[in-house]
């Protein structure tokens, strides 16, 4: 017989979604910053083997001589960025949520066996509650990326008056590397967080939105 | 009169009617907002563009959020956060020269340069090179940071501007809100809020790297204000003046942050 199961808090997936064009809007208006002074490259043996970015890319997003345009949207949506993290963050420590959520003693060993499952390589995965090993990893580094980058954020924006920041972060210059790196890892996560919720499924793209799975119960 | 009485039972819903319930009201819900958001987006990308002022370029909500925010940053501005300092070793030998907006023109002379000095409307003050070469010399190894995104770190040589403040005795007009500093061709501009041109080490510098300032960094005098990005760092120094509204910004005007605090 069908049943329903909870899962996600409506704090959490209000959250997740007020997130995803926040987000959008800070990397899109971010990449019309970053434009600028687009020095970053990925180096290998004295080869360029990436530049960000590309003239093409610049062109097809339309994103040249738009620099004051991007830091007031930049500048604007941080403030969204940061209330909405605060409140989720909030909410995830003091429900208990984070239980759910933070990796254990176990979680790194088991990622691995999570992994050559989803890889096809082993027959079975580890038993889980909400989340399994690789999710509890993934999802508590991009939490802790996305305060990273109101950390390094903060520390480009106001490097005098909040030196200290600035300071933590490892100085002006590699702040702002921190900075885009940490964007480019979200990109990252992105990709694989949309295939594997492909993956997953109706039922499980299904809770983020009406919190609760249907499962089959004797 | 029978069933007047009588209340109607609602049936038990089913899970199947729960599940689809829940459901419609989750996802009516969810694409409401969505679409309230991307509306919202769509809003303020097209928003009006506002009327041209001491600012202009930007559209009119985003501004209004710029103007906010440096309302919130000012409550944390300090200027006993002094800007971190680097050894003379570390400045940059070759300084980068990004601009030359209002010092293009051609024959200027540095030698015949005055700075005029608006004590008030009808009140000025004319002064040499050596007039602000007679006040003590303060030098400031900094990292100079562009609103473009680079920074580099440079050697510069000049007189406070809170020691010009005192020697010239214009304390009166440092209680004014703002400072205006203006090229001599009046083609670039800046204004500042006077909490950070009182910033102990915003100078007027007419030295860079132990030698007189070259005309591409702004001979004879320059701004250099190190709680700003460089774009209000002006070059080529014709006027200062003082008021309570802000004066008019060259970059204020294309868009950018009026503020452009650090």
């Amino acid at each position: 017989m069908k049943a329903i199961k909870e899962k996600h808090s409506l704090l959490m997936r209000w959250t997740h979604w007020v997130n995803f064009p926040v987000l959008a809007a800070m990397i899109w208006s971010g990449m019309l910053i970053y434009w600028a002074n687009d020095v970053y490259t990925i180096n290998v043996g004295g080869r360029t083997l990436v530049q960000f970015f590309p003239q093409w890319f610049y062109n097809a997003l339309h994103i040249p001589y738009r620099l004051a345009e991007g830091m007031a949207w930049h500048f604007l949506f941080m403030w969204f960025f940061m209330l909405n993290g605060l409140l989720y963050l909030l909410y995830t420590i003091f429900s208990g949520a984070w239980r759910e959520l933070a990796p254990n003693r176990h979680s790194f060993k088991e990622a691995w066996q999570v992994l050559l499952h989803d890889l096809h390589i082993r027959k079975t995965a580890p038993p889980q509650n909400k989340y399994n090993a690789a999710q509890r990893i993934a999802y508590t580094a991009i939490i802790i990326m996305g305060i990273g980058s109101v950390a390094t954020g903060l520390a480009i924006y106001k490097p005098v008056q909040l030196y200290w920041l600035c300071w933590l972060c490892g100085g002006y210059h590699f702040a702002r590397i921190l900075h885009f790196a940490l964007t480019i890892g979200y990109v990252l996560f992105f990709v694989v967080h949309v295939v594997q919720v492909i993956l997953a499924g109706w039922n499980n793209f299904r809770s983020v939105v009406s919190g609760f799975e249907v499962v089959e119960e004797a | 009169m029978q069933h007047a009485n009588h209340k109607k039972h609602k049936p038990e819903l089913t899970v199947q009617q729960k599940i689809n319930r829940r459901n419609f009201i989750s996802f009516t819900a969810f694409f409401v907002v969505g679409g309230a958001m991307f509306g919202g987006w769509k809003w303020l990308a097209n928003a009006p563009e506002e009327t041209p002022g001491i600012t202009a370029g930007a559209r009119r909500p985003l501004r209004r959020a710029l103007n906010k925010t440096e309302l919130f940053f000012r409550r944390i501005f300090s200027s006993s956060h002094p800007v971190k300092t680097y050894p003379k070793s570390r400045a940059a030998k070759r300084v980068r020269v990004n601009g030359d907006i209002g010092i293009d023109d051609e024959g200027f002379n540095p030698q015949q340069w005055q700075l005029t000095v608006m004590k008030g409307p009808e009140d000025a003050l004319q002064l040499t090179l050596n007039d602000l070469q007679a006040l003590p010399k303060t030098e400031l190894v900094f990292d100079f940071k562009c609103v473009e995104g680079w920074d580099q770190v440079q050697y510069w040589g000049g007189v406070k501007f809170t020691d010009f403040i005192a020697h010239y005795g214009l304390q009166e007009q440092a209680k004014k809100q703002y400072v205006g500093m203006v090229t001599p061709n009046g083609e670039y501009y800046v204004g500042l809020d006077m909490p950070s041109a009182l910033h102990p080490q915003t100078l007027l510098a007419y030295e860079m790297n132990g030698q007189p300032l070259a005309l591409e960094h702004g001979a004879p005098l320059r701004l250099i204000i190190p709680v700003k990005y460089g774009i209000k760092s002006l070059k080529r120094i014709g006027t200062i003046s003082f008021s309570n509204e802000r004066p008019p910004d060259y970059w204020a005007e294309q868009g950018y942050d009026y503020y452009s605090g650090l």
